[in-house]
């Protein structure tokens, strides 16, 4: 697959989450990869191609989104759930203090579970629906990172994100993806 | 800071575990929990399990809808 085919899925959806329309976003991506034609030269090495290429993207895509009168603040785009728990509090003793936030119910063990069902194309179906419904700095970190396997570094540098807030937004989108896989696998064997 | 980390707490870090910014005395804290503790222990063999399920996603699956779209900007890249 070539470079192209296999970075413009993803710079398409990242375009899309600054400017008003799919129709914007592809021009936003026509003119990132001109202007990767064009700043080549200038090209170090110091971070991976496909940072730097997102780095020309999200600025453009930023400056066509504030052209167009668009301001995004950032829980916007990151959601504004980022504080919420990993694991339903419930699942969590709130008794006495020498058990307070130790299991309360114990997480599935899915050791068992064949990989063809845990990897098969429902589950994956499933999944990908999930990851859709995020908000759209969730799905594209965890995209990113996971599906795609970029380091958190270079997610970091494509998004534009602290490290912090790279972390929390994956801590989020991959707690909330968990937790729909369980709910899935739970009533699949009942 | 001397206690221990509750599971409640534990399952906070494992983001930040895996990808080795929690490091040095957390980090033996975390491993000395997960020893202990089965719960534990099972929610982060849930965690690698989730992220190998997303990994095992094709592009198709993660953007059904954006097919069209991506069609239509090679069209357009290819004749502008």
């Amino acid at each position: 697959m070539s470079l192209v085919e296999m970075l413009q899925p993803s710079m398409l959806r990242v375009a899309r989450m600054y400017v008003s329309t799919a129709a914007v976003a592809e021009e936003v991506v026509q003119e990132t990869w001109l202007g990767v034609l064009r700043g080549i030269d200038r090209f170090q090495g110091r971070s991976s191609l496909r940072t730097w290429i997102f780095r020309i993207l999200t600025n453009i895509a930023k400056t066509r989104g504030q052209r167009e009168g668009r301001s995004l603040p950032f829980a916007s785009l990151a959601g504004d759930d980022l504080d919420a728990p990993a694991v339903d509090p419930d699942r969590f003793d709130t008794g006495e203090a020498s058990s307070q936030g130790a299991w309360s119910t114990l997480p599935d063990d899915w050791t068992g579970i064949p990989e063809d069902r845990l990897l098969g194309r429902e589950t994956l179906a499933v999944i990908g629906r999930v990851i859709d419904g995020l908000p759209p700095m969730q799905a594209e970190v965890i995209r990113l990172r996971d599906a795609l396997g970029w380091t958190s570094e270079e997610v970091r540098n494509a998004l534009d994100l602290t490290e912090t807030n790279q972390r929390v937004l994956l801590h989020r989108a991959r707690a909330k993806v968990r937790s729909a896989l369980e709910a899935y696998l739970s009533s699949e064997t009942t | 800071m001397g206690r221990d980390l509750t599971c409640k707490e534990l399952v906070e870090l494992v983001t930040g575990y895996l990808d080795g910014s929690v490091r040095g005395r957390r980090r033996r804290r975390f491993e000395a929990h997960i020893a202990a503790c089965d719960g534990c222990t099972r929610h982060l063999l849930q965690m690698e399990a989730t992220i190998r399920v997303t990994g095992s996603l094709t592009e198709e699956q993660m953007t059904e809808e954006q097919k069209a779209v991506l069609l239509t900007a090679f069209r357009g890249w290819s004749t502008s």
